[in-house]
């Protein structure tokens, strides 16, 4: 089989399954539905799986063609075409394999649900949106993805459609990421303006080109072209990755069914902008006024929504808000020139977000879908294999020394600490600070959380108590198969990922930006990486603390935090009300947006054009016809007589006034 | 197969049919049975013939084909003389295909004297293909006036409460604009001799003149498109009209406007339209922002749609008119292509809308949002094709609603920055007024007993929006067999315009 082939395979066979399971849901069933999707995607993950590791044999040259012409207008030529290099590979792989356990666990958590096949049908149309989108090799095709991923996001967020909060939800969720959109779509025509083609090589050989050129904001003011389309791109991330302010679309997010939480708003999606920013290394590198931009954005982001994560009851809610956080820790990577360590980290939160989100779902399950972590606890005993596999996805969040996030956050942040570009200044701070502090806060809403679900008094009623038990196989094995590379996947992949080439020319990094190559040099091993961060790193340290004061005050003095959220009642309102930003985008926005348009509707089209110059013509023309009524008599007439004559005037002042 | 006179076929054709249709009249069953049948017959085998014309298109060329000359009134100089181009022959081809679909969706849903029903969508038919062909100045104004007639007693007859007053603002802002299109022709006449557009084209203007005659066209194709202010005939048109006569407004008679402008204004007065260009940016600009905003507070759907019309036809005449916003004309393709393929794009995306909205107004006669809610719940099939055409509105990708706005906005970039700024808020506007009206009808619990009654989508109406959408998805994964169509007669159009039209004194 040729290559081209197979990548229409990995692409293809989703998009089947969505169509047999969409179309003809009912004819095949429900296990039909589940049958034929899971074995598309499997199959999927297996020949990307395959891709991957024949990358590894021999000399890997990337793939890049086209296939074929979507249209071809002047001198611009649109194709549709794949890039296939290590970074797409293990996008791909990640994305196929997520998908296919999230696939396997929705049988279970989906069981009495009257949409399964549409659900089904659904989840395999995002795995194929998301495919077109890491594997294109033009911008018009990953924009297709990019639009594609956000209305599957909609459907999904709004899957429960009889709720009121779950269509709210979906429609805030596509607004938003139409904003983000918005200036996706001005970056991409910006980079058409200066070369013509929306192919991403092309475009990239002449990057030196773009940086060199101004767009014209306004007379007299000009911006340096690639910060202005790097900035435009980057807002496009911004909507998708959740970065703030567009972060507000993600925690209600989670209306959607739990399953969608993990792949889609966890593991995949989200990271789309991440993955994007990084497939457009060559251009951001040359900007680095942009980076600084990614690096505050991104560092806002990670602290303060980690911050948020601490208020939040909701079980799905904590695990959304630390989602937004470690997607900062990616965009402050990005921001350092990083990217192979945005990248890294994107990979191992992908496996264990979407194991935090699984067991989230799976106490969920357990717990008759009550999501209020106050009304849970002392899960243990009754769900040992969600119990450890949720301890397995916290202590990699946390960063716990040996475990995959540890490995992927502990190299992020000696990224940012040994990043020279940005220099010592406000940003570098900004920068550091917010990472370092970031892990006390990890650490302490998520043993905040892992404490209260499965520790301490059982808070539930009596009869939710007497039905708790471990879910079934079909739940619990994508959580183990998910808790495995969680565990090993940073150990056994930090050196080739990061420090040994792997990217090639995937990611391009400016020598005195390369701050991964210089901390190269000092990897000795995945052993003596782990060695190294009891000594030098003050993460480790700081995850302690946050996890010791989350046992202190969870465990140990559980009437603790009660007592201090009445002493500082001002703070406790800012966070939970998110720092008034959903204020803003619920009210505010709308809000603007539907007087502006009702005042223009009622002031302009009713009153001035219909009201004064329609009908208001006929009117005077009726009070003239009235004076002239011998000569002429016939409403009609006369109404279009002096309309005639009316335009007529308007216009002629129109010829010579201009 | 070639066949002879193809283009007076597909004008004659359905004419003589609505004629015969109006013969047969509907006085028993069996007749007003027999009427339909006859009237899909006759509309399928203009479509065929339609299909026979793509094929026999000569794609390479830029100049008329299929041309047909007859000399009418010798006297003036007036000739019946038909020939297309890649500008016009795919707005045949959207006629051809909308008016067959026209007629499947109102098989049951008008009881009203269906044979006169059926004649003026026949004729009508003819009529807008005669638009689209016509090469001679008279002809074209007969076609373009005709046309309003058919259309005058659709919304009269079988339109809601307020037809009244529609029809009338709509013949008086139409008849209106087009008089002042007949006074120019006249004027070329008495310059060149002759009616003939395309020799109206390469005769020498002087400004003046240009100026004056842009204008007399502007009227006469701003109302059409509509551009803003010249709009408001059209929320109140589409409100009153029936179903079948709202589709063929919003897919085709608004063509009308973007076909004039481009076939007519710019090569005419190419001076004149370089001079207006930047009033036209400026309106087009409205239409886009200003009536995106009034969508939004639109409480009865068609208004809602009719708005969203407007705002979507603002790319046509900003992808024509950033033209002259660039060093050479040339290199204005991609704008051009852009607003030539959100016509056809909004033709099908437009009345898949008001086919959607018929649906739900055959059964619960209301139009308001407020009288909907949940109705997903009872009619799931139709929710999903209404949330994917709602999609294709807001200009999702994959769907013909994204190709155009796609090429208009990367055009418009490269032609000033703020004009792609805020043409592309339609990205959040479009998706703001089309998303809130698919969740207040579509989403929620059953909202009332109405909605709790409903029933699904029958045959006929799940063949009709099967139709649209496998188009809409088609176009838009791969618009290239429409762009190329095209894109010989656009490169031609633009070193057609690159040349000053202005006499040179002395």
């Amino acid at each position: 089989m040729t290559s081209t082939n197979l990548h229409l395979l990995i692409v293809l066979l989703p998009l089947m399954a969505a169509i047999i399971a969409g179309f003809f849901g009912s004819l095949i069933g429900k296990k039909g539905a589940h049958q034929v999707t899971i074995s598309a995607v499997g199959v999927s993950f297996l020949l990307s799986a395959y891709l991957l590791i024949k990358s590894f044999a021999g000399t890997f040259q990337a793939e890049n063609y086209n296939l074929y012409t979507w249209a071809l207008s002047g001198s611009l030529s649109m194709e549709i075409g794949f890039l296939i290099d290590r970074l797409s590979l293990l996008m791909m792989v990640v994305v196929t394999f997520v998908s296919l356990m999230v696939h396997i666990y929705t049988i279970g958590y989906m069981q009495e649900d009257s949409g399964y096949q549409r659900f089904f049908s659904f989840i395999s149309l995002f795995t194929f949106s998301m495919l077109m989108l890491v594997m294109s090799n033009n911008f018009l095709q990953l924009f297709f993805g990019w639009e594609a991923v956000g209305l599957v996001s909609y459907l999904l967020i709004g899957f429960w459609f009889k709720r009121e909060s779950a269509v709210v939800a979906n429609l805030k969720a596509f607004l938003v990421n139409r904003v983000g959109d918005f200036g996706f779509l001005l970056g991409i025509a910006g980079l058409v303006m200066l070369t013509n083609t929306l192919d991403y090589y092309e475009v990239f050989n002449k990057a030196e080109f773009i940086a060199t050129q101004d767009i014209q904001i306004i007379d007299g003011v000009s911006w340096n072209a690639m910060t202005v389309i790097c900035i435009l791109l980057f807002i496009g991330a911004m909507g998708k990755s959740a970065q703030a302010p567009l972060h507000v679309w993600l925690p209600d997010s989670m209306e959607g069914p739990t399953p969608i939480s993990a792949l889609i708003h966890a593991a995949t999606m989200v990271t789309a902008g991440i993955f994007m920013v990084a497939r457009m290394s060559p251009l951001f590198e040359l900007s680095e006024v942009a980076l600084a931009f990614i690096v505050v954005i991104g560092a806002v982001t990670a602290f303060f929504m980690g911050i948020l994560g601490i208020v939040q009851n909701d079980i799905k809610r904590v695990v959304a808000y630390s989602t937004l956080s470690q997607l900062g820790y990616m965009t402050v990577a990005l921001g350092v020139s990083a990217y192979g360590a945005a990248i890294f980290h994107l990979m191992t939160h992908a496996f264990f977000k979407a194991l935090l989100f699984l067991a989230a779902g799976s106490v969920i399950i357990a717990m008759h879908h009550e999501q209020d972590i106050r009304k849970m606890g002392g899960l243990k005993k009754y769900m040992p294999i969600t119990y450890i596999t949720s301890l397995i996805g916290t202590l990699a969040l946390i960063g716990f020394p040996g475990s995959a996030g540890f490995f992927s956050k502990d190299a992020l942040i000696e990224a940012v600490k040994h990043s020279h570009w940005i220099g010592q200044g406000m940003v570098y701070w900004v920068a550091y600070t917010s990472v370092l502090l970031g892990v006390f806060v990890t650490a302490l809403y998520s043993f905040r959380m892992f404490f209260l679900v499965f520790h301490g008094k059982e808070r539930m009623d009596k009869e939710t108590k007497e039905h708790l038990h471990e879910t079934p196989t079909v739940v619990t094995a994508p959580l183990v198969l998910l808790a495995i590379p969680s565990v090993v996947i940073g150990w056994l992949t930090i050196e080739p990922i990061l420090f040994g080439g792997f990217f090639k020319d995937a990611i391009q990094v400016l020598p005195e930006h390369n701050v991964l190559l210089n901390m190269a040099k000092d990897f000795h091993g995945s052993w003596n990486f782990l060695i190294h961060s009891f000594s030098a790193s003050l993460a480790f340290y700081l995850a302690l603390l946050g996890f010791l004061l989350a046992w202190f005050l969870y465990i140990q003095r559980p009437e603790l935090p009660h007592k201090i959220k009445n002493k500082f009642k001002g703070l406790f309102k800012l966070l939970e009300q998110k720092y008034y930003f959903d204020k803003l985008w619920m009210n505010v926005f709308p809000g603007t947006g539907k007087s502006i348009g009702q005042f223009l509707w009622k002031q302009g089209d009713e009153k001035l054009i219909d009201g004064a110059l329609v009908n208001g013509t006929a009117k005077t023309v009726r009070s003239l016809a009235f004076l002239v009524r011998n000569i002429q008599t016939g409403y009609l007439y006369h109404y279009a007589f002096v309309m005639i004559v009316g335009l007529v005037t308007v216009l002629t002042w129109f010829l010579w006034a201009f | 197969m070639a066949i002879n006179s193809i283009l007076s076929l597909m004008i004659w054709l359905p004419i003589i049919g609505g004629i015969a249709l109006l013969c047969i009249g509907d006085n028993d069953n069996k007749r007003q049975e027999y009427i339909r049948f006859i009237a899909l017959a006759v509309t399928a085998v203009t479509l065929l013939l339609g299909v026979n014309l793509y094929f026999d298109f000569d794609q390479t060329l830029s100049t008329m084909q299929f041309i047909e000359r007859i000399s009418w009134i010798q006297s003036l100089g007036i000739e019946y003389s038909l020939g297309i181009d890649g500008l016009s022959a795919p707005l045949i081809l959207l006629t051809a295909f909308i008016t067959p679909i026209v007629v499947i969706s109102s098989w049951r849903s008008i009881t009203l004297r269906p044979s006169q029903y059926f004649a003026a969508f026949l004729i009508l038919e003819g009529l807008m293909i005669g638009v689209f062909s016509a090469l001679d100045a008279i002809l074209f104004y007969v076609f373009w006036e005709a046309m309003l007639v058919p259309m005058f007693l659709i919304i009269g007859i079988w339109g809601g409460e307020r037809r009244i007053y529609a029809t009338i603002k709509f013949f008086l802002y139409t008849f209106l604009g087009s008089v002042l299109m007949l006074v120019s022709f006249i004027y070329l006449q008495n310059v060149t001799g002759v009616f003939d557009l395309l020799y109206f084209m390469d005769t020498p203007l002087t400004m003046l003149e240009q100026k004056l005659i842009f204008i007399a066209f502007l009227l006469a194709f701003a109302v059409k498109v509509p551009m803003w202010p010249v709009h408001t005939w059209l929320p109140d048109a589409h409100v009153e009209a029936p179903t079948g006569g709202s589709v063929i407004l919003a897919a085709i008679m608004l063509k009308m406007g973007g076909y004039g402008f481009i076939r007519l204004s710019m090569p005419i007065t190419p001076d004149a339209s370089n001079y207006f260009s930047f009033m036209m940016i400026a309106l087009s600009l409205i239409a886009v922002t200003y009536i995106g905003f009034v969508a939004l507070m639109q409480k009865d759907m068609k208004k809602l749609i009719a708005y969203s019309s407007i705002a979507h036809m603002g790319f046509v005449t900003l992808g024509f008119f950033i033209v002259w916003s660039f060093a050479y004309t040339a290199e204005g393709a991609l704008g051009v292509t852009g607003g030539m393929v959100q016509m056809i794009s909004h033709g099908l995306i437009s009345g898949a809308m008001f086919l959607c909205v018929g649906v739900l107004y055959d059964r619960v006669h209301s139009r308001e949002i407020g009288d909907y809610g949940g109705v997903a719940n009872t009619m799931p099939i139709f929710a999903a094709f209404m949330v994917f055409f709602s999609m294709s509105n807001a200009g999702l990708p994959g769907t013909s609603g994204f190709v155009g706005e796609f090429m208009v906005i990367l055009a418009s970039f490269k032609a000033n920055i703020w004009y792609a700024f805020l043409a592309a808020t339609t990205l959040i506007l479009g998706a703001a007024y089309t998303l809130w009206m698919v969740k207040r009808v579509l989403y929620g619990e059953v909202a009332n007993n109405n909605v709790a009654e409903l029933t699904d989508l029958g045959k006929r109406e799940f063949l009709v929006l099967s139709i649209l959408a496998i188009s809409i998805l088609i176009v838009g994964v791969w618009p290239a067999p429409i762009v190329d169509m095209m894109s010989a007669s656009i490169d031609n159009l633009l070193l057609q315009i690159s040349n000053t039209k202005i006499p040179e004194i002395g």
